[in-house]
């Protein structure tokens, strides 16, 4: 699995214009609806169980990335997105650093493996300094993607 | 589930103190998903002793969250707690609990 395996391109938010961690969270779900993924409540319903996943402990793994994830009925496989804050947001992060990628996560409910196959996927590209500063500085959708199909595969 | 505590003493560990190993079933029907995770790489690293998990021929720091994601461990995955350190009798039985756990303490999984 690679991150564009899940990765809604037409998602892909090179610069957030929001700037809190609800905001960024928001503006992220929306995009999923933009590229036609959500529709009605769901975006509204989704940006409530990831804030409350929030409230449960921070997504924010360290080295300036964080994973907002929940599930939701609404989709029939993992989807997500990424997007990148050149000023970077508070997230409460393990390491307490701010955050400048991130990448959101909505699974189906009965799918435990493929959320833990994505968190792995994410986790293992982000060990990189260098491809988390790349995606911090890549400027564009067409240039995140391609670094997220250039992402190591194997163990 | 828990196996029982074995013990042996690793000569190609620097660090005073012995090995404790044991093998954990992940018990949570999530997985160990990613506040198990935290909670593990959180817990880890209050103690002293040199912390890993193993899952097949993946080894990782138990204390990096980030490490212990590359296991992505399904229910049932066998993961082995290696624990070297003067620490190690009080760190492995509070680690193998984390493991298995069949839920978060506030029985929420999302």
């Amino acid at each position: 699995m690679r991150m564009s395996d899940f990765v809604v391109r037409e998602a892909i938010q090179p610069e957030l214009t929001a700037t809190t961690k609800e905001g960024v969270i928001r503006e992220m779900v929306e995009s999923l609806r933009a590229a036609g993924y959500l529709k009605g409540g769901e975006p509204e319903d989704i940006v409530k169980a990831i804030l409350k996943r929030e409230q449960l402990g921070s997504t924010g793994i360290g080295r300036g990335v964080a994973i907002p994830h929940t599930k939701h009925n609404s989709v029939d496989r993992l989807i997500g997105t990424v997007a990148v804050s050149t000023p970077g947001v508070k997230f409460e992060s393990v390491d307490g650093e701010p955050v400048n990628v991130l990448v959101l996560l909505v699974s189906p409910q009965d799918k435990p493996g493929d959320h833990l196959r994505a968190l792995e996927n994410v986790a293992r590209s982000m060990r990189e300094d260098g491809f988390v500063r790349s995606l911090r500085s890549a400027g564009s959708r067409e240039a995140i993607w391609a670094l997220l199909n250039e992402a190591p595969l194997q163990w | 589930m828990v196996s029982p505590l074995s013990r042996s003493v690793s000569k190609r560990e620097p660090m005073n103190g012995e090995t404790l190993r044991q093998t954990v079933t992940v018990a949570n029907p999530q997985g160990f998903h990613l506040r198990p995770a935290a909670a593990f790489a959180k817990r880890a690293a209050q103690f002293q002793s040199t912390v890993t998990l193993t899952r097949d021929d993946r080894r990782v720091n138990g204390k990096s969250l980030m490490e212990i994601m590359f296991l992505a461990a399904e229910q049932g995955s066998e993961l082995l707690v290696e624990v070297t350190g003067g620490d190690a009798p009080e760190a492995l039985p509070a680690l193998v609990e984390i493991i298995a756990a069949p839920s978060m303490d506030d029985g929420d999984e999302s």
